[in-house]
């Protein structure tokens, strides 16, 4: 069992789980990520930033949902480190 | 003249259209979506139509709604403000379709300045020299670093559909432009619905000069001079000013002449901005029609004591340009900054938030274009463009001065803003002597990347 690592909003903003409504998701519950991969975009007055993973490990958890507008701090995955 | 109008956007520019329409006594429709509730445009319209949920996609972009909405409000005429519909062809037609005057070009003029490739070509087959691009748009990242390489780095990668900078991205080399393209096609894709990219050759350190044009249905065009807007981040403006410290009466002609002829070479209708980038040698280049109204307009109202608003929608109507530019007098010197809510000590990061103190700047040669209030909670669907502040006096010098006081008394808190940065460049000896260029901007800002990997 590893360490549970919390990725959260830097900022609020509006979260989106894939790169376009017609590309599969960046991650799926169970993906194997590496540190500083691609988990989401978050999306704040027009401007995308790409929301990246502070770690290596499995993503056990996808708290927010796909085009919901989130809060700063808001959590967004759960990692498995 | 209309009896009534529907303004389809939002922010500044939804008040700037509401006003120029009640000060020539029509009646204003406002839309919002519903996390716009409490905007000052719903406030200031006559009417105002809720148009769906927050985000773009759904409310302010939605064709459908918004002409549902003119047709149910009874109004003659749609004023699209700039981004959102402003520039589409689509949304136009549909006007067109619908009865609606559409304050703007014509569907057709919207499709091929929207066609930026074509456009360009066009215009550079009626004589006005451009920049090397890629001559359609580019489907893939292979097919774009087929063609960097081509006409050799660094590149620009550029939205077709759009202006705002959105989804540009200047590529050093392949690797960049590989890395790039796909965030810059989602961010397209989000702000236009319309995800077509092409491939630019990227001049170092050119000024951005740009030339209003007004054109009416008789076929007079005439251009109000031009506006310098080098002061930009990402292509993102910053500070704009007009006139130019960098052009004299013989190249303002020149170049007026040929916004005319970019114009004329489209069938340009209503108010539309040319683009050029100049090099130091004095050698312009065109860029893009924006076919328009531009954020940057007041600096040339305050100059040519046009109020272009009004002409537009006198100009819709069908109404005749009884002037020219040499009828205008241009007089003194307008210097904007675009007031986001952002910081620029942290890589311009958004930073949205409710204002808790507001204290707009007042005086002489002030002007204050903005949609914010005291309590006004900033939604985080729209654009981070939320004043813009003209500082105008009979010169450059008198101008930045008035610049500087205002932008001292502006309060703003507690969301980060960027006056802090225009402070800091209202006091550099090489603003104050126009020595300015689409690159100076790096003297203030770190030209990092926007991912911060900690």
């Amino acid at each position: 069992m590893g360490k549970r690592v919390e990725v959260r909003a830097r900022m609020s903003g509006v979260f989106y789980r894939r790169p376009a409504p017609d590309e599969p998701a960046y991650v799926e519950v169970g993906d194997m990520v590496k540190k500083k991969q691609v988990l989401g975009l978050l999306e704040t007055m027009k401007v995308f930033q790409k929301i990246k993973s502070p770690a290596a490990g499995k993503i056990v958890e996808i708290v927010a949902e796909n085009e919901t507008p989130l809060s700063d701090d808001d959590l967004v995955f759960v990692i498995e480190a | 003249m209309f009896f009534k109008i529907l303004i389809a956007n939002r922010g500044e520019i939804a008040l700037r259209v509401i006003r120029a329409a009640r000060d020539l006594g029509i009646a204003s429709v406002a839309v919002y979506s519903e996390a716009d509730r409490d905007s000052l445009h719903v406030r200031y319209a006559d009417e105002s139509v809720c148009i769906g949920p927050p985000i773009s996609a759904k409310s302010y972009l939605n064709r459908e709604v918004i002409i549902e909405a003119a047709k149910k409000a009874n109004v003659e005429a749609v004023h699209p403000g700039y981004g959102y519909l402003a520039e589409s062809g689509e949304f136009a037609r549909a006007c067109r379709d619908a009865g609606l005057v559409f304050i703007g070009p014509t569907p057709e003029t919207l499709e091929l300045a929207g066609d930026k490739i074509r456009a360009k070509a066009i215009i550079n087959r009626a004589g006005v020299p451009v920049v090397p691009s890629s001559p359609g748009g580019v489907g893939s990242v292979d097919e774009a670093a087929r063609f960097a390489s081509e006409i050799g780095y660094p590149i620009m990668i550029k939205a077709s559909a759009g202006g705002g900078g959105r989804g540009i991205r200047v590529c050093p080399d392949e690797e960049v432009l590989r890395e790039d393209f796909p965030v810059a096609k989602a961010e397209v894709r989000a702000a236009f619905g319309d995800d077509s990219l092409y491939v630019e050759k990227c001049l170092v350190d050119p000024r951005h000069i740009e030339f209003q044009v007004l054109a009416d249905k008789h076929g007079n065009v005439i251009h109000l001079g031009e506006r310098e807007c080098s002061i930009q981040r990402r292509y993102q403006k910053l500070i704009e000013e007009a006139p130019s410290p960098a052009v004299k009466p013989k190249l303002r002609e020149a170049m007026g002449r040929a916004a005319i002829e970019a114009a004329r070479a489209v069938d340009y209708l209503n108010a539309g901005t040319v683009e050029f980038l100049l090099d130091r040698e004095g050698n312009f280049y065109f860029m893009e029609i924006n076919a328009r109204i531009q954020v940057e307009h007041p600096v040339t109202e305050m100059v040519t004591g046009v109020d272009l608003v009004k002409e537009q929608i006198r100009l819709a109507r069908g109404d005749k340009l009884g002037y020219t530019f040499e009828d205008l007098n241009l007089r003194g010197w307008a210097i904007e900054c675009r007031i986001n809510t952002e910081d620029p000590d942290s890589n311009f990061m958004p930073s949205p938030g409710t204002i808790e103190e507001y204290n707009p700047p007042g005086g002489f040669g002030v002007r204050l274009d903005t949609h914010l209030y005291q309590g006004y909670a900033l939604p985080i669907f729209y654009d981070s463009l939320v004043a813009k502040l003209v500082g105008y006096d009979l010169t450059r010098e008198g101008a930045i001065r008035v610049l500087k006081r205002a932008l001292q008394e502006f309060t703003i808190q507690p969301v980060k803003t960027t006056i802090p940065l225009y402070l800091r460049i209202v006091d550099d000896p090489a603003f104050q002597e126009g020595d300015i260029h689409t690159g100076y901007i790096k003297k203030f800002v770190p030209d990092e990347d926007d991912e911060e990997d900690e």
